[in-house]
């Protein structure tokens, strides 16, 4: 193992991270806040955690892959507990009979951002500047992972009253979904879990890299400008590449479930320049769509962000409601999505719109946004 | 019905007495420092004028005193939170969010138990009775009196509460408990938090509904008395005893349900124009509507139900900046009538404008003779400006709404706003927020997961637990009406589960006055 250099995440780091992954969310994911409460306490006894680059993994490095699973709204109930977490990830270590180098999270949007942190705090290892989303998306298998055909098992799920489960081998991402989803229901609709152990060439060909560190520089410039009275989303914008799409007041929230998700679709009348004008944004816990007098103007995986027009906080799909005042944005989706094989797993048509996908960044397209 | 409403607010306790729904008198008199005093004054004016030596069926207070106590960490006790869900939750503890000096002051001890349950109703764990015996024997030897109890999805199932509260009671008979569940919804912190500060105002909320009996009783009214809560309706004093939390929001919720009753008008905007800010919020059937998000209470989250208002620097003793001819954010507030130009002071505010203006006729005129009239024109105009801005920011829908001006301040709002379609100025619109009180009505509320229903049975089996709720609070069956329908399906659980949120409220039955409250 080669001594690679490590950052020490300082808890103001961990601060802009919560704020970061929750724009980097996409309106799912659910809210790093409990991830946050944790972190606080784990550094206040005195854990810190290190951050390495993806890069620095040697080939035959085993990294593992966490998630909080289930529904956001039970985790409002049961908290997060960072000890949950780091059990998962030891029982793939005791299945496997290895020891991990480092850990990441499967998203880095949403909760599941603050989730490797409190693994490696309590493990002390240290995460890996990198994910399998770079954002947050709705089932197991819309990850950079899949895409890339690696293996989909084994995967643990703890629960902390003692039970302790293992999909030991499934055919599919598909399956894994399926499988761990029934498992993770039994335990309450949450269970901590860890996914397929990578080794460390395969994070380097197929996970999205530095996302952690992009979280973090997001969260901070957003914090930085509300503190200077700034506009948060002018300086996202600008440091990310981004695109505003549209400003106005949420007009209409249409909710309801399908198949064990979040779906529907709100209606964003605007204000200032786009006044006179209409945007709907379609979701499936996330922001999929977003429809502008009928036509699509951004779809996945580009990400699509819904902010609060004053603060720049992002606004969730179980949460936005009548009345915010929003921005809607557009952040560039990492290559391996927007590839014609990613496309298949997170592009519009897996979502079930019969769209072809055109990126709000694709130059060639942008006369018509 | 005669009703007696009484705004105890941080300047001025406003008491008003309404005959049916109409005003018949109004007094002003300073807040006092033992706040009794200052009733008795507002009662005693009140019983000066001979319509209110008349009987009267009920006197209704609304008061920031209990909000006023957490943010200024006076009158507060030490507790012992009891949290009941483990393994689950194990790592965040009570009182792990807040802020750390009033988390010290009032963090008596901490006791986590095995229970509580999952969102199918299944059990987590077993209760622990054993420990929660353990517990409460400790809180009677440490001396501590007053016991929040949270336990895992309470408001889907109380029972661990509940037997925690039989244990408690059997033990340590004396001690105050609140329950989360008859306070909050769904998320375990806020509510856990909302039965927290709840437990630490026990005493304050038995001396000071104490001290507004003695003052209703001194003053020669006997009629049962009431506190107005955040959501404009009332409770009983016994109730509120028990929950003071539920009165935190009462002051901006008894001036938009004031400005409702004055003007009329069940779904408008209205601007409260104080001395220092403007509140500004939006009315639905004649209530405000609440804030959704999570509301912060002297720096602790919580899910109150909250009035969603926006205020702005934005009143009758704001600076005006002479140079750019900026109103606010800065005030002199209460010292207006030392500081503002027309009382003799050097400041000149918002109020010097308005006189100038011809707007107003208070104070020396002759001081503000010197005032350009461009500066006038200038400072009205941005006053005019942050009005437009921040009413179209809380109005919900597009298109113009009326606006309802009340508050001392009120003279600010100019005759035309654009998205606007009618400025209402009303009789005692600066007493609003008493009226508010005297007209507060009784709500029940249900919040809860509903699985395999469809999301009629669901709304339907919804209203009927609030509509008990309220009854059983003392609201008139027959006047019962449905304030709010939110439903949301939940994603990831299996069942077609729906979290349905229901509000209703009714007139007050006069009569029954001593009905247990569910």
């Amino acid at each position: 193992m080669s001594a690679a250099p490590l950052t020490e995440i300082n808890l103001d780091d961990i601060e802009s991270l919560a704020v970061g992954a929750w724009i980097l969310g996409t309106g799912g994911g659910g809210s790093p806040y409990l991830g946050l409460l944790n972190l606080r306490q784990l550094y206040a006894q005195g854990h810190r955690v290190q951050l390495m680059s993806p890069l620095d993994l040697d080939d035959d490095d085993r990294v593992a892959v966490v998630s909080n699973m289930g529904a956001p709204l039970v985790g409002q109930e049961r908290l997060a507990d960072s000890r949950n977490i780091a059990r998962a990830v030891e029982m793939q270590q005791e299945f496997g009979g290895f020891k991990f180098r480092a850990v990441m999270s499967v998203e880095i949007g949403g909760g599941n951002g603050t989730q490797a942190l409190m693994a490696a705090a309590h493990l002390g290892i240290p995460i890996v500047d990198a994910d399998c989303m770079g954002r947050a998306f709705p089932e197991a298998q819309m990850t950079s992972v899949a895409i890339g055909g690696l293996k989909p098992y084994p995967c643990t799920l703890y629960d902390p009253r003692g039970i302790e489960a293992i999909v030991t081998k499934v055919p599919s991402w598909k399956w894994m979904e399926r499988a761990s989803r029934k498992i993770c229901v039994e335990m309450g609709s949450i269970a901590s879990t860890s996914k397929a152990p990578r080794t460390g060439r395969e994070v380097k060909d197929w996970g999205i890299h530095f996302t952690t560190t992009a979280a973090i520089r997001i969260g901070r410039l957003v914090r930085e400008a509300n503190r200077l009275h700034a506009d948060p989303i002018a300086a996202l914008l600008e440091s990310e590449g981004g695109k505003r799409l549209f400003t106005g007041k949420v007009v209409d929230v249409a909710r309801r479930t399908t198949e064990g998700f979040l779906r529907g679709s709100i209606a964003i009348e605007g204000i200032d320049d786009d006044r006179g004008s209409r945007l709907e944004l379609s979701f499936q816990n996330e922001w999929i769509v977003a429809w502008r007098e009928g036509k699509a103007i951004a779809m996945s995986p580009d990400l699509i962000c819904v902010l609060e027009s004053v603060s720049g906080h992002a606004v969730g799909t179980e949460t936005v409601r009548y009345g915010q005042r929003v921005t809607v944005v557009a952040l560039p989706a990492p290559p391996v999505l927007t590839s014609p094989r990613g496309l298949e797993f997170v592009g519009p048509r897996a979502f079930g719109y019969d769209l072809d996908f055109r990126s709000v960044f694709d130059e060639r397209s942008s006369a018509g946004v | 019905m005669r009703r007696i409403g009484i705004d105890v607010g941080g300047t001025n306790t406003d008491a008003v007495l309404l005959d049916g729904d109409k005003v018949v008198f109004t007094v002003k008199r300073p807040t006092t420092m033992d706040v009794t005093s200052g009733i008795l004054d507002a009662l005693k004016a009140l019983r000066a004028d001979p319509a209110a030596r008349l009987p009267v069926d009920a006197v209704v207070i609304g008061t920031t005193h209990f909000i006023n106590a957490v943010v200024q960490r006076r009158h507060l006790m030490k507790v012992a939170a009891i949290r009941i869900g483990m393994p689950a939750s194990a790592s965040l503890p009570p009182f792990c969010d807040w802020p750390q000096d009033l988390a010290e002051r009032v963090r008596g001890e901490i006791f986590m138990l095995e229970g509580g349950h999952d969102y199918d109703g299944r059990p987590i764990m077993p209760f622990d009775t054993a420990g929660m015996r353990a517990a409460a024997r400790h809180i009677r030897d440490l001396g501590l009196r007053s016991v929040a109890v949270s336990s895992i999805f309470s408001p889907l199932d109380p029972s661990c509460e509940i037997a925690a509260r039989d244990i408690l009671q059997e033990i340590c008979p004396d001690v105050a408990v609140t329950l989360s569940h008859d306070l909050g919804r769904i998320g375990l912190l806020e509510r856990e938090n909302a039965a927290l500060l709840n437990a630490v105002l026990s005493d304050l909320a038995v001396e000071t509904v104490a001290a507004f009996r003695n003052a209703t009783a001194e003053s020669g009214i006997d009629a049962p008395l009431f506190l107005t809560q955040n959501d404009g309706t009332v409770m009983q004093a016994e109730t509120a005893i028990a929950f003071p939390v539920m009165s935190f929001a009462s002051g901006p919720t008894n001036s938009m349900r004031g400005a409702a009753h004055l003007s009329g008008l069940e779904d408008a905007m209205v601007v409260d124009v104080g001395g220092t800010t403007s509140d500004i919020g939006q009315l639905r059937h004649g209530f405000p509507r609440e804030a959704n998000a999570v509301v912060e209470v002297g720096g602790v989250r919580t899910l109150f139900r909250m009035p969603d208002l926006l205020s702005i620097g934005l009143g009758g003793g704001s600076h005006i900046d002479r140079a750019s001819a900026k109103v606010g954010p800065l005030s002199v507030g209460y010292r207006l009538t030392q500081d503002a130009l027309v009382f003799g002071g050097t400041q000149l505010t918002a109020t010097d404008i308005a006189v100038a203006a011809g707007l107003l006729d208070i104070g020396d005129h002759s001081r503000i003779a010197r005032i350009s009239s461009d500066l006038i024109g200038a400072a009205l105009a941005d006053a005019t400006r942050q009005l437009e801005e921040n009413v179209d920011r809380m109005k919900t829908e597009a298109g113009d709404a009326p606006l309802v001006a009340v508050g001392g301040g009120a003279f600010l709002v100019p005759e035309k706003l654009a998205g606007v379609s009618q400025i209402i100025r009303v009789p005692f619109g600066d007493c609003a927020n008493a009226v508010g009180a005297a007209i507060a009505r009784v709500s029940g509320e249900a919040d809860q997961i509903f699985r395999d229903l469809t999301r009629d049975e669901a709304i339907a089996a919804a209203l009927q637990i609030a509509e008990r709720k309220a009854i059983n609070a003392g609201a008139d069956p027959d006047s019962l009406k449905t304030i709010e329908i939110e439903d949301m399906p939940i994603a990831y659980l299996p069942g077609n589960s729906l979290r349905v949120r229901v509000r209703v409220a009714g007139t007050l039955d006069r009569i029954e006055t001593s009905r247990e409250v569910a």
